[in-house]
């Protein structure tokens, strides 16, 4: 689809007589092909089939999944309970160590995880499935609506968490099986963080988010407030003042820009501000998705936005990486995800400037790239232009500044700095989640900080 | 939660899983592992009188099903090839660390009173709770007139057994080889002789293969194999037929430690629910490890929560009754094969199984151009052979046909041949 710069001018024009902003709309599809396009994306074991896949496990020792998974589940140990038969017991295994186990067996990238380390890799063999294994077995919880937990004694502590997403959620959940009270404060209408709003939807299809919470806060001794944001509506010295210890769990609330003039054209969003409507989305008709899309970026967020802007109807998708396939901190199974799904990956591409007309984007003009011996990214001669109406920003997400309008000490550039306890540089203040540096932003690793800072906090709140 | 405490024959422990007299129970390092994973007891590796024997290298061969490995286990393995002295040791410590746990100890000595009652002495002076004596081992030991050489002969079962219960006050369980033709006369021999209890089953006499190029039976030392003992998963239904047996014939009151193929909570769950007090693992704990006893505990207390059974006695022996002698089946209760064409995969498994082998009662047709079978119920004599092939989970399904006819016996039956005679 790319053409020289030179064909730009005839081509920026449009086809004569037609209303550029009529390319950018929704109900490009039949209702029935967007309910199958937002169904689940790997539909769940029957009983035969977990049996049958847990039957591969061979129970290692020192198992090498257990040691891939951030949370470190034993997994051959719950394999083991579905295989007996012994469902129940394998589901508290799994939530023992990760509370949002049912969630993680949605959306971790396994291939990278737990799967990626199967011993079966190094006999040429398929690794067992163990996210699918993983769901059925929480599943089987969650429909029987079997809390596994209890609540210690009552410590007269109470512990404000500020951000209702998974590493707020677990660390609500550990907090209180401690036998402290906890207050979320969420800014947003509905908890889950971006297990709600960011989370591509056929991952998580059904509703999965808000009945996983549901279930999470039926241990008790949890209460979310919603609509109350930290920098806004409170502070951070106000909330010492009225609880023991503070967590923030408040991930990454602001997007990257692209740097590039012309960029509140219309028809140039952000993937995840898209992502956040779609999920919510009553009716998904009433998405508007363009012709030509393009993507920036190589990250998973990138290849969420496009698959789902092709499952949305866009004729042509394309997603644009100024490295190779290798670099992208997509996964290869994600990428090819995208391919399944109709989507093109450009790599080595840079976008160089946004072209529009009457105020709309028309296309995106990308420069070649390529690498020096040093690594270093530099821009090449070449420039070719996409045509484009819709162009997603999937360049990742900093930090919300706005959350500490007064307050600057537990910031650090782009993220809150903490200690490996959790610590943040005010005492009684702790953090963790994506709002913290570390090398990987996944749904599991939140948990884990989150379940790991309540450890510290119990800690903390001792006399 | 379920309580999982067990107590047989005065013996205490947590958990009914305990590790059967082999290997793993061989030394105090493996057993000390094992109660720290969570086993409720150990019955230890047969002890004899020094000097101790000595084993062959290469000492097991296994039965693979299928991509799935050791579905058989089989051993060459005397009794322990260590001196009584650190055994006995051993023990002494181990007991000592772990007071809640089980620790029986098993004994396998000539067929003489002294010998008897000299080891049994020593045991004693140990702390173990028990001892099991061992007349199971079918190979080596055997051939010089001990394990089974004595457990398959009544009369000497009966009279050691009687001289360990006048030398000790340990409760004293027998541990029984199948390789009998009855199993209630050693069963018989060993009640007669006072003991406490019976343990079942040892191993079963086996050559598990041949080696086809170097033309000797497995497993094989240096181009040589012998018989020996086969345990595993094949094992279980063997073991659990000669459990019932037992636990019918006794009406349930002489304690029983089931053995035989226990590999997870639900064959602990059958052997109790024939009648055993407690479960022991050999095997299982070989293949995988110490660790499986994590689920068989979760996996039992989960399961008695669930059809709740407060304790283990709550169940144990709840399905003896129903286990009768053929005679004893209604001959009026009749089932027929029915398939959910939803999801069968027209594989015709079950067709030809029933047309090559048995009764003729599944139809293999066309339907609309696609294969189609389903179940002449006229022909079907609801034999279950088709939903055993079956690879799909719940696709054939084994209705019972509504009747009013009363329960009826072979005797009453009219075919039966005193009934013959009289109608005629
Ligand atoms: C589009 C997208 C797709 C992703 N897909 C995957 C995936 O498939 N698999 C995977 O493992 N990971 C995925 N991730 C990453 C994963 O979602 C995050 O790593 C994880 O959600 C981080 O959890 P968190 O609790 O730290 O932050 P978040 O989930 O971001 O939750 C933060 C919460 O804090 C609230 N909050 C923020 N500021 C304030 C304030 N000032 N006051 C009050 N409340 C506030 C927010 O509303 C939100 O509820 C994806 C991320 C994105 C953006
Ligand atoms: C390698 C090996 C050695 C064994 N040694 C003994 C023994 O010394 N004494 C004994 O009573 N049984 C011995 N057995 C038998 C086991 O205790 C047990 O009765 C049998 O293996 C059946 O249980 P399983 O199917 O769980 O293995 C041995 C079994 C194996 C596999
Ligand atoms: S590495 Fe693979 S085979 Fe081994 S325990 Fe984990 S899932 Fe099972
Ligand atoms: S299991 Fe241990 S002792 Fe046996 S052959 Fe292997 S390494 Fe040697
Ligand atoms: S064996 Fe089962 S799946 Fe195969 S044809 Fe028969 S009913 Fe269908």
């Amino acid at each position: 689809m790319s053409v020289n710069v030179a064909e730009v001018e005839s081509l920026l024009a449009g086809e004569p007589g037609e209303k550029l902003s009529s390319r950018v709309r929704g109900g490009r599809l039949q209702k029935e092909t967007y309910e199958r396009n937002f169904d689940d994306l790997h539909p769940p074991f029957t009983v035969q089939e977990a049996v049958v896949e847990a039957d591969r496990c061979y129970f290692c020792h020192d198992a090498p999944c257990l040691e891939a998974c951030p949370t470190g589940i034993d997994i051959p140990g719950f394999i083991r309970g579905i295989q007996t038969g012994n469902v129940e017991g394998a589901g508290r295994t799994i939530l023992g160590a990760n509370i949002l186990g049912g969630s993680c067996a949605r959306v971790c990238p396994t291939e990278i995880l737990c799967e990626g380390a199967c011993v079966w890799h190094g006999r040429n063999g398929k690794p067992v499935k163990i996210g699918a294994l993983q769901r059925y077995a929480t599943d089987w919880l969650m429909d029987r609506s079997i809390q596994p937990f209890v609540r210690a004694s009552p410590s007269g502590k109470r512990v404000a968490v500020v951000g209702a997403g998974p590493a707020g959620l677990a660390c609500a959940h550990h907090l209180s099986r401690l036998g402290h009270d906890v207050i979320i404060f969420e800014q947003r209408a509905k908890a889950g963080g971006l297990n709600e709003y960011g989370i591509a939807a056929y991952k998580v299809p059904h509703d999965f988010a808000q009945r996983e919470i549901a279930y999470l806060m039926s241990l008790g001794g949890i209460e979310i407030r919603h609509g109350l944001m930290l920098g806004r509506d409170f502070d951070l010295p106000e909330l010492l003042r009225g609880h023991d210890a503070v967590f923030l769990a408040i991930g990454l609330g602001a997007a990257n820009r692209l740097g590039l003039p012309n960029e509140d054209l219309a028809g140039v969003e952000d993937a995840v501000a898209y992502i956040a409507a779609l999920r919510q989305a009553d009716d998904l008709s009433k998405l508007e998705v363009g012709e030509d899309v393009v993507v920036i970026g190589g990250g998973n967020t990138a290849i969420d936005i496009a698959i789902q802007a092709k499952r949305l109807g866009a004729v042509n998708v394309t997603i644009a990486y100024r490295r190779g396939s290798a670099e992208m901190s997509a996964t290869s199974f994600e990428q090819e995800l995208a391919q399944i799904n109709g989507c093109t990956i450009r790599h080595w591409a840079a976008p160089v400037a946004l072209h529009g007309k009457d105020g709309r984007l028309t296309g995106v003009e990308f420069a070649t790239t390529e690498t020096d011996p040093g690594g270093k990214l530099v821009i090449g001669e070449e420039r070719f232009l996409l045509p484009a109406d819709q162009l997603f920003k999937a360049i990742g997400q900093t930090l919300d500044r706005g959350a500490f309008p007064t307050t600057s000490s537990p910031l650090v550039e782009t993220k809150i700095r903490i200690d490996s306890e959790f610590a943040t540089s005010i005492i009684g203040v702790f953090a963790g989640g994506d709002c913290v540096s570390r090398d990987q932003d996944l749904t599991v690793v939140a948990v884990e900080d989150g379940k790991r800072a309540a450890a510290a906090i119990h800690n903390y709140l001792q006399p | 939660m379920a309580d999982i405490s067990c107590n047989i024959a005065g013996v205490r422990s947590p958990n009914p899983f305990w590790l059967a007299s082999a290997p793993p129970t061989d030394k105090q390092y493996n057993v000390e592992r094992a109660f720290k994973a969570g086993w409720g007891g150990v019955v230890w590796k047969t002890l004899g009188e020094d000097p101790p024997v000595v084993n062959v290298s290469s000492r097991y061969g296994a039965i693979g099903y299928r991509g799935q490995r050791m579905a058989g286990f089989n051993n060459i393995e005397l009794i322990t090839d260590r001196p009584l002295e650190i055994n006995l040791r051993e023990i002494t410590e181990v007991k000592r660390n772990w007071p809640d746990r089980a620790l029986i100890v098993s004994l396998m000595v000539p067929c003489e009173e002294a010998s008897w009652q000299r080891i049994l002495k020593r045991v004693e002076q140990t702390g173990a709770d028990a001892v099991e004596l061992n007349f199971g081992c079918p190979h080596g030991m055997s051939e010089r007139g001990m394990g089974s050489a004595v457990g398959q002969v009544p009369e000497y079962i009966e009279m050691v057994t009687r001289w360990c219960k006048a030398h000790t006050r340990m409760p004293v369980f027998v541990k029984l080889t199948p390789n009998v033709t009855n199993i209630l006369a050693p069963m018989r021999a060993a009640q007669l002789g006072g003991a406490d209890g019976v343990a079942l089953i040892n191993t079963v006499n086996s050559i598990t293969g041949v080696d086809l190029d170097l033309m000797a039976p497995m497993p094989m030392v240096n181009g040589k194999g012998t018989h020996g003992g086969y345990c595993g998963p094949a094992v279980k239904p063997i073991a659990l037929g000669m459990v019932a047996e037992i636990a019918r014939d006794t009406c349930g009151k002489l304690p029983i430690s089931g053995i035989g193929g226990i590999e997870t909570w639900r064959d602990a769950a059958e052997f109790i629910a024939l009648g055993s007090g407690s479960i022991q693992v050999c095997t299982a704990a070989m293949h995988y490890g110490f660790k499986i006893v994590g689920d068989m505990i979760s996996g039992l207390s989960h399961w008695m929560d669930a059809k709740g059974y407060a304790t283990l006695d709550a169940f144990k022996g709840m399905a003896t009754p129903n286990y009768v002698e053929w005679g004893e089946l209604d001959m009026n209760f009749v089932t027929k094969a029915r398939i959910d064409q939803d999801l069968c995969i027209k594989c015709g498994l079950c067709h030809i199984a029933c047309e090559d082998t048995s009764h003729q009662a599944i139809a293999a047709s066309r339907l609309e151009g696609r294969r189609y079978y389903e179940v002449i119920e006229a022909e079907c004599v609801g034999c279950n052979l088709c939903q055993h092939v079956c690879p799909v989970e719940g696709c054939i399904a084994m209705v019972p046909v509504p009747t009013s006819a009363p329960y009826l016996t072979w005797k009453n039956h009219p075919r039966h041949p005193d009934n013959l005679a009289t109608t005629e």
